[in-house]
């Protein structure tokens, strides 16, 4: 039975089958980019069908300074996984913080915004149309940025610890896959919110 | 009572003239054609017994498809059945196995390509009757008729003619020389409904915010029976529809009929000041009292009708006045109350109503 | 070699039944969770089965009053959202997760705890929905259990036409197990892409694996629109928001589209898995190679494909434009192209083998049959002008139970028939099976052949009676006696499994002379599956085995 294994073993070669959590993590971005896709197209065949209430050129307001720092967390990230795979340890928790608090930054902002819009215009996911898309579309964005910071500031407690080391390194870039679908899908509702539909 | 034996009378004659309908529907020609009238005469709302061109247009195409799978359906199953039969296991069966057979491409290159061409004939048939459905030329005579389904009844305004009535839509035939169809207009008021009168023409849905048009040209006078085809609430399976097709003259008869502001019968005044007096009046509308509620049917002229709730109950004094008294004896779930009148108010209102022509 | 582990019995270590029912509750072996989805599906089959016949005894005579109105729709809406969610899926997935792992010679799924919490999350959503009759009461009195409709039109779902709770727990329950669909698929295609044992390339799988693989890809794309349109239904429903709300400007017909978009591919979800089965017992009995491989891969997936782009033939009759209605026309035609490769394929296979009717392949004969029928009756719908008539009919209601019964039901018995002795370590007895296949054929087809009639005459659905004056009662009491002859057939099935499991014949590792690797392993498998991984150079490993002198990996 061995001499067989090992016969068959030679004619097939290496045996080598992509990574298990990278395969898996893939199909979850697959069908969260559904769900987002679906509010999305909502938000445009909403665009201009409000009755009444505030319109998204009277209030909205290009959130530039957030997106920068949440697209800027992407790179922090990656450079986070490098540095993870090759033992540099110190860089790794550094580019891992700056990510976290990257993406914080956004967060707040973006509770900011919603601060504004409400008590300022008066625009709530009641009002119109627009307002409840804004806010589903956006609100479940944000919500998917706040289980990514849970992850990623999982991790950076663990590695505070010390118990992070170089075989995580790929946990650590499933993590990561995730991060950057979130800054992915910020590029479509930023296009799509503050660019189409103003 | 001299009132509701006319009204007797009238359901009679007109299920009489009905069943004339049915008789009518003998097409010659296909064998085929006559076995499917034949087997589905026996409904007033087949499909295959059309009476005006949108469902005579459907039932050809019909025709064309029901031949494809029929035909497609004998082969395949014609095969099956013979292979099961020839290679089926029998006793001296010698070999071990039988010959492995992984694939042919020539096969299958041929069993791919002819459901292809298929698909193609069957696609552009059905194209042809998708445009020339939908993209009608609406003619200058065509009556115009607004639909506005409700929970569960139907509401039917004939906006150039001043009408407005509900659950028996009249409508004139249509001469194939000179066309007078009926092009309705459709919407909802609350959920989803769907206006589904099989011998006239496929269905259409009436959906809230947005609007709807078809068009029917009856060929022959008659009674065509459908009825809401959407699932919209309790009540969805008694929102009956009732189409009366009526020769031009019959049709200007019911017009002016309905024209007129609703009968003012000093006889039942007392029945009158029930109406206007209690809740009845912020739901129904009689024309020339002050009753204007839009929320429930048009009352104007609710004696000229052959049913009451949406054609589920016989207009008579019998069911009117039970209905009044408890709507959900008849359509458990309808939305309008029980009015909890006393008998004698009850009997007065009832009264006045069937004056109501 | 058949392994039958023996318990001795030691006082001091005998295992309670706590101690089993823990095992069971706590695993996250893919068998006992697959065995856990079968078992929770059948018992769904059997109330929803009950819902079923309540509804064709209130239909039976018109202007009936057997059941309420009110009671009848909920019948429905429990009736359809039951068998869709809470026994087509989660017996799927109960074979697919038994399946798959032993079919690719691997030990487990890629995620076994995932695996587990899926399943307990989707067991979990169906207790909900019925959680609803007792509790569904809302502040107006109005409830129980949710009277929407399976697929749940808005405007009726908003809060004003459905008061109460009803609704929601139709939402939340669905909301709740389509977490753990996607979690299982999720699970299915890791473990296929990332644990075949060495020599098993892709294009050597077992067709059902590949067929399971497309499934879980269309869940990911299917089950997420769904997610999300209920999502903005609850919104709706309970933070005042207007996704489908009219009278704020909202649309109606976008929840159709959102909710087709997720309907026609989930019933792919449902019938790529009977595909699967069909691929795997038919060959068997035929005692052939299953007929073109590639050209069975290249079919599944591109039903896969299109299955998305044809959803919107279930609103032919909403009022979309003449293009709009060509095209959906056009796209739902195509699919019945790789849907034919496949019913010929599985005749090529046939054709020139040496057939056996054993029980599973009498089910499995009855599924070609009536899976053609169901497409033809499909294509004579997807003409959207004669869809203009019979959508929203009885024909639509004939056609999609010939679909799921006639075709999916029938393949997924045909598949207890063949995997019971692989599960169980017995056989079922062929004779209580034989009972049951015709049983249930002749009640399948007095129901659902003449199903198709009172559609031609205008029969809607969703009506919980109808008038004496249009033709249709001879129709339905026949229609209604069919079901008769199905619920005994079922309840004979029942009773076949049960006592099999302890009287049925002993199996074996390899009952049927099989040739995929999960008759490799004894019956029951131990909870390893396999002593040693299996090294595989061909798509029949088992056939090699038997036949070293033409091995299939001389020809493909």
């Amino acid at each position: 039975m061995s001499t067989a294994v090992a016969l068959a073993h030679e004619q097939i070669g290496e045996w080598k089958q992509p990574s298990r959590g990278i395969v898996g993590m893939a199909c979850l971005v697959i069908a969260e980019s559904a769900i987002f896709i679906i509010f999305v197209v909502a938000y445009l065949f909403y665009i201009g069908k409000s009755l009444r209430g505030p319109t998204p050129r009277e209030v909205l307001e290009i959130p530039w300074f957030a997106s920068i720092c949440l697209l800027s967390s992407s790179i922090t990230v990656h450079f986070a996984v490098h540095d993870l795979r090759h033992s540099r340890i110190g860089r790794f928790i550094t580019w891992l913080a700056a990510t976290v608090l990257l993406g914080g930054i956004f967060l707040a902002a973006t509770a900011m915004e919603w601060y504004d819009l409400i008590y300022h215009y008066g625009l709530t996911i009641r009002t119109n149309l627009f307002g409840t898309t804004f806010y589903s579309l956006v609100g479940l964005h944000a919500s998917h940025v706040i289980v990514g910071l849970i992850m990623l500031g999982l991790a950076l407690v663990f590695a505070f610890f010390g118990k992070v080391n170089a075989h995580h390194a790929e946990r650590l870039e499933v993590v990561s896959i995730y991060w950057h679908f979130v800054d992915a899908v910020w590029v479509v509702v930023f296009t799509v919110v503050y660019i189409i539909g103003r | 009572m001299l009132v509701s034996l006319e009204l007797l009378a009238g359901c009679s004659h007109l299920l009489r003239s009905t069943e004339n309908l049915f008789a009518q529907t003998r097409p010659g020609g296909y064998p085929a054609l006559h076995f499917l009238t034949f087997l589905f005469d026996q409904s007033s709302t087949s499909i295959f017994a059309p009476e005006a061109t949108p469902a005579h247009s459907i039932f050809n195409l019909s025709l064309l498809v029901l031949a494809i799978c029929t035909g497609i359906f004998l082969t395949v199953a014609g095969l099956l059945l013979f292979i099961l039969f020839r290679f089926r296991h029998r006793r001296g069966y010698t070999q071990r196995e039988p010959a492995q057979i992984y694939g042919s491409t020539q096969i299958e290159l041929s069993w791919t390509v002819i459901p292809i061409l298929i698909v193609v004939v069957l696609f552009l048939a059905t194209a042809r009757v998708i445009f020339v459905t939908q993209t009608a030329a609406k003619p200058s005579n065509a009556l115009d008729v607004v639909v506005i389904g409700h929970q569960y009844w139907w509401e039917y305004r004939y906006p150039k003619l001043g009408i407005v009535t509900a659950n028996e839509l009249h409508i004139p035939v249509s001469d194939s020389k000179e066309p007078t169809p009926t092009y309705l207009t459709m919407s909802s008021a609350d959920t989803d409904h769907s206006f589904w009168v099989p011998r006239l023409a496929g269905k259409m849905d009436l959906i809230p915010n947005k609007i709807n048009t078809m068009w029917v040209d009856p060929e022959k006078p008659g009674l065509y029976l459908g009825q809401c085809a959407q699932y919209c609430g309790v009540q969805h399976a008694k929102m009956l529809i009732r189409v009366y097709a009526q020769s031009p003259a019959d049709f200007q008869l019911w017009v002016k009929q309905q024209q007129q502001a609703a009968a003012q019968n000093s006889s039942v005044a007392e029945g009158r000041a029930v109406f206007e007096g209690n809740a009845c009046a912020n739901c129904h509308t009689i024309s020339g009292t002050s009753a204007h509620g839009i929320f429930g049917p048009n009352l104007s002229h609710l004696a000229s009708r052959d049913t009451i709730a949406s054609g589920a109950v016989v207009n008579n004094a019998q069911n009117l006045r039970a209905f009044i008294d408890d709507p959900a004896h008849y359509k458990p779930g309808v939305l309008m109350p029980a009015m909890h009148l006393n008998d004698h108010d009850l009997n007065a209102v009832t009264q006045y109503l069937l004056t109501l022509h | 070699m058949a392994t039958q582990t023996q318990v001795i019995v030691n006082p001091a270590t005998r295992r309670g039944w706590l101690d089993h029912v823990q095992d069971w509750v706590t695993t996250v072996d893919h068998k006992k969770i697959g065995l856990m989805y079968i078992g929770y599906a059948l018992i769904f089959l059997v109330i929803a089965g009950l819902e079923a016949i309540l509804m064709r005894i209130q239909l039976l005579v018109p202007n009936n009053n057997f059941v309420s109105p009110q009671v009848f729709n909920r019948l429905f809406t429990m009736h359809g959202t039951t068998m869709v969610f809470f026994v087509g899926m989660p017996i799927l997935f109960g074979f697919g997760n038994y399946l798959v792992p032993l079919m690719i010679g691997a030990r487990d799924m890629a995620f076994p705890r995932l695996n587990a919490f899926s399943f307990w999350v989707s067991a979990f959503g169906g207790l909900l929905l019925y959680f609803s009759y007792f509790a569904g009461s809302g502040l107006y009195g109005a409830g129980t259990a949710p009277d929407v409709g399976w697929f749940a039109y808005a405007p009726l779902t908003a809060r004003v036409f459905s008061p109460g709770h009803s609704t929601d727990y139709w939402t939340l329950s669905i909301f709740i197990s389509g977490i753990g669909s996607i979690g299982t698929a999720l699970n299915i295609v890791a473990t296929t892409l990332c644990m075949r044992c060495p020599g098993m390339k892709l294009s050597r799988m077992p067709l059902l694996v590949w067929l399971y693989l497309v499934t879980s890809g269309l869940v990911f794309v299917t089950i997420s629109p769904l997610t999300a349109a209920q999502i903005m239904l609850c919104i709706d429903r309970y933070l005042g928001g207007h996704f489908f709300d009219t009278q704020a400007g909202g649309s109606a017909v976008l929840w159709m589209h959102f909710f087709w978009i997720f309907g026609h591919p989930e019933v792919y979800i449902l019938v790529l898995p009977a595909f699967a089965f069909a691929n795997e017992i038919i060959p068997v009995f035929s005692r052939k190679a299953i007929f073109g491989y590639p050209a069975m891969v290249a079919a599944s997936v591109g039903i896969g494909f299109v299955s998305l782009s044809v959803w919107a033939h279930h609103m032919f009759t909403v009022g979309m434009g003449p293009g709009p209605n060509a095209f959906f026309t056009f796209s739902t035609m195509v699919i019945s192209v790789p849907t034919g490769i496949k019913i010929f394929n599985w005749l090529a296979t046939l054709w020139g083998g040496n057939i056996h009717f054993t029980t599973p392949m009498k089910f499995a004969i009855g599924f070609l049959f009536q899976f053609l029928i169901a497409g033809l009756t499909g294509i004579m719908l997807s003409v959207s002008p004669f869809d203009w008539q019979l959508g929203n009919s009885y024909f639509v209601v004939a056609h999609f139970h010939y679909v799921l019964v006639g075709a999916i039901l029938f393949m997924i018995f045909s598949a207890f028939y063949y995997w019971y002795p692989k599960m169980t370590g017995r056989m079922l007895s062929d004779k209580l099976g034989s009972w049951h296949f015709w049983l249930f054929l002749i009640g399948f087809h007095l129901t659902f052949d003449f199903m198709h009639i009172p559609g031609l005459l205008g029969m809607p659905r969703r009506i919980y009676t109808y008038e004496a004056d249009r033709g249709w009662e001879i129709w339905n009491i026949i229609v209604s006696s069919g079901a008769v002859f199905q619920a005994v057939a079922t309840l004979i099935f029942v009773w076949n499994m049960i006592a099999s499991y302890f009287k049925g014949e002993k199996s074996g590792p390899d009952p049927w002379d099989a040739w995929t690797l999960e008759w490799t392993t004894s019956s029951p498998p131990p909870s390893y599956n396999f002593a040693t991984l299996p090294v595989v150079e061909s798509r029949r490993p088992l056939w090699d085995r038997k036949h070293p002198e033409e091995p299939d990996s001389q020809y493909e």
